[in-house]
């Protein structure tokens, strides 16, 4: 077991000005799960491959315990990688497949048997270890592929989108399964997605990325409540968070239609430019019927079931001005109705439009 | 040469995932199957077919008969014999001809295959300095003819004191092999996804072990493509044997000997017809015997579900 130190990591592809993978700082602790999240093209894989030792380290230095690994071959950093494509050997039956790494090794026959079969029990897989991975579900390919790395008992799991291939309802079974499995074994696990709804569920942390650049390391409640700038707002939770940006005016009261609300003193003279961006979940917005609230027109109202959600545009308001909120789904409002949507005060996040930084604790 | 038909092509048996995988093939595999696609085939299957059966009729008719008639009359008169075998085995010692083919094509083969999966897998997989230059140097070798090269070859091999042995030909069907047989196999090396690569080397497997435990076995279509071709190109080469060979009978091979027989035996077309159809059953031989390495569906299922 060991942690992980990413330490000014920085990947920059040749012929490409801007890093890939831009002085990364990042700290994972011993047995810890940390979920790797961002939108696509944001470094989260490339940040996982460099820790894997697939792809180059251009700057600052990567560590797996006390030891330096950022020019160490990948097969020397004892990391077992679970691939977004599970990357089986086709022509090697599952058994195989998953004691490659100890054939490779020099582990005598009876020990990788004992080994494989142990793990197999553990994925469910000991009816299949004779077959070749072309005569497996998808899910089991994937079960295939998270025993191989499980076999070898490394210091360090990198998992990259692994549930990403499966159907929607083996993916969300699949996923309490391997957080479960991360507990049982304690090793320290670096998983990377681009589905916030995993990051949530499976990390004890979780570290999301923007263009190259880490946002915000937190544990998945206290970044959904309190993001530390408006991208991280805007990224984490679904239905997103309404994020809608106005000018200030010196101490006069900000406006969304016949609405008012006030930034606090300490916001106001953080701000740095003329705008600030308001930021409230959709569970925060509340239909108010005695007409106290946001003036909203009902554009669309999705029904879910246990939730109902209501697009609307602030009457009154500019085009841009859209609002999401979660409402009663035994009584959700007509379409083309107006309704008041009164925002939580403790709720309201506030950002630095010019910054994006969080203006108000 | 063979008739090879689709329809008489082994059907794969590749379980349903596989076949879901590639779309394309199961696609090209209905419209092959259907009727009138058979009945084309079975008809060019036989038109391809009959110079082939004429010769074996031919090799099998005493010496008048076929002097005096063509192989198709055989069938109102038939009249059988293995003599002509004989005289060619016995009287004109085809068999040691027969052996210098074996000795000269299998190692003309083996050299290349091995060479050419080697750099091949350097071309592809390992990164160093000047590799695209160094790939596009070696393709365009392909457009030296061969001619070009046998006069500087063969005073090479004189230096080397190598002339008049086997080697010259291994070595000169090697060389001239070599650049197109890395391109194929690179290029089918590269369609092999980079994620096994990397499993491997996650696995903890160095260059030696991904060549020869991961990919090696993922090869084998192009392998026994690339074998057969060289196989029949070299078994059917008579151009560099005459040249390198020279006059000595020692090294000379089944095509050198079949040349003599067309050339100083205008007549003997019974000895001909037989030697020519001993020549033929080797590739088919081989030809059937690697065949089945053309499987459909190697990589289904190592990717994705």
């Amino acid at each position: 077991m060991a942690t992980v130190t990413f330490d000014g990591a920085t990947r920059l592809y040749d012929g490409s000005q801007r890093p890939a993978v831009d002085a990364l700082d990042l700290e994972i602790g011993d047995g810890e799960f940390l979920v790797l999240v961002g939108p696509s093209g944001c470094g989260k894989s490339t940040s996982l491959r460099m820790l894997a030792g697939l792809e180059p380290v251009n700057g600052g230095h990567i560590r797996i315990g006390d030891r330096d690994v950022t020019h160490v071959d990948p097969s020397d950093r004892d990391i077992a990688m679970v691939f977004q494509t599970y990357a089986l050997y086709p022509h090697m039956t599952v058994a195989d497949n998953m004691g490659f790494a100890l054939k490779i090794a020099g582990k005598s026959k009876e020990d990788i048997r004992q080994r494989v079969e142990e793990a197999a029990k553990i994925l469910d897989l000991t009816d299949y270890l004779d077959r070749k991975p072309k005569a497996l579900s998808g899910g089991q390919r994937q079960r295939v592929a998270m025993g191989r790395a499980i076999v070898r008992s490394p210091q360090v799991f990198c998992m990259d989108e692994p549930l990403s291939n499966l159907d929607a309802k083996l993916r969300v079974a699949t996923r309490t399964q391997i957080a479960s499995l991360q507990r049982r074994l304690a090793v320290t696990t670096v998983y990377v997605t681009h589905d916030q709804v995993e990051a949530m569920t499976m990390g004890d942390r979780v570290a999301v990325l923007n263009a190259g650049v880490l946002q915000q390391v937190d544990k998945p409640r206290a970044m959904y409540d309190r993001p530390a700038n408006a991208f991280v707002a805007g990224f984490i939770g679904s239905p997103a968070m309404n994020l809608l940006t106005l000018p200030v005016e010196g101490d006069a009261p900000l406006h969304l239609g016949t609405f008012e609300l006030s930034l606090p003193r300490e916001g106001r003279t953080a701000l740095t430019g003329g705008e600030v961006t308001v930021g409230v979940r959709p569970e925060d917005l509340t239909l108010s019927a005695d007409g106290a609230g946001i003036p909203v027109t009902v554009e669309l109202v999705e029904e879910l079931g246990s939730d109902a959600y209501l697009h609307g545009s602030v009457t009154g308001g500019s085009a841009s001005e859209l609002l999401v909120a979660r409402v009663d789904p035994k009584s959700p409002p007509e379409k083309g109705s107006q309704v008041h949507l009164a925002p939580r005060p403790e709720k309201v996040h506030w950002f630095d439009t010019a910054t994006g930084l969080r203006l108000v604790d | 040469m063979t008739a090879t038909t689709p329809a008489a092509l082994p059907v794969t048996t590749t379980p349903p995932i596989a076949v879901t995988v590639n779309a394309a093939a199961g696609n090209a595999k209905n419209r092959l199957t259907s009727r009138w696609a058979s009945m084309a085939a079975v008809v060019l299957a036989v038109l391809w077919t009959i110079p082939t059966f004429g010769l074996a009729v031919s090799s099998l008719r005493p010496a008048a008969d076929t002097r005096r008639s063509g192989w198709w009359t055989t069938f109102t008169d038939p009249e059988f014999t293995l003599k002509n075998y004989r005289d060619v085995f016995s009287d004109n010692g085809l068999g040691a001809f027969f052996v210098n083919s074996f000795v000269i094509t299998i190692p003309s083969v083996v050299i290349p295959l091995c060479l050419a999966s080697l750099a091949a897998y350097a071309f592809a997989w390992v990164e160093f300095k000047g590799r695209n230059l160094l790939f596009v140097v070696v393709f365009a070798l392909q457009i030296v003819p061969i001619q070009v090269t046998l006069l500087p070859l063969l005073k090479l091999f004189v230096s080397a004191n190598l002339a008049g042995t086997f080697w010259t030909i291994w070595l000169s069907h090697s060389v001239f092999a070599l650049p197109l047989a890395i391109f194929l196999i690179h290029n089918f090396m590269r369609e092999i996804p980079k994620e096994l690569i990397e499993a491997a080397r996650m696995d903890g497997a160095g260059h030696v072990q991904i060549f020869f435990r991961v990919l090696l076995p993922l090869l084998t279509p192009a392998l026994a493509a690339f074998g057969i071709f060289q196989f029949l190109w070299v078994w059917n080469d008579l151009l560099v044997a005459l040249t390198f060979a020279g006059g000595g009978d020692a090294v000379a091979p089944l095509t050198v000997f079949i040349a003599n027989l067309a050339g100083t035996r205008g007549t003997a077309l019974h000895l001909l017809s037989a030697g020519a159809f001993i020549s033929i059953i080797v590739p088919v031989v081989v030809f059937l015997a690697l065949q089945r390495y053309f499987v459909r569906g190697l990589l289904a299922g190592g990717l994705k579900g």
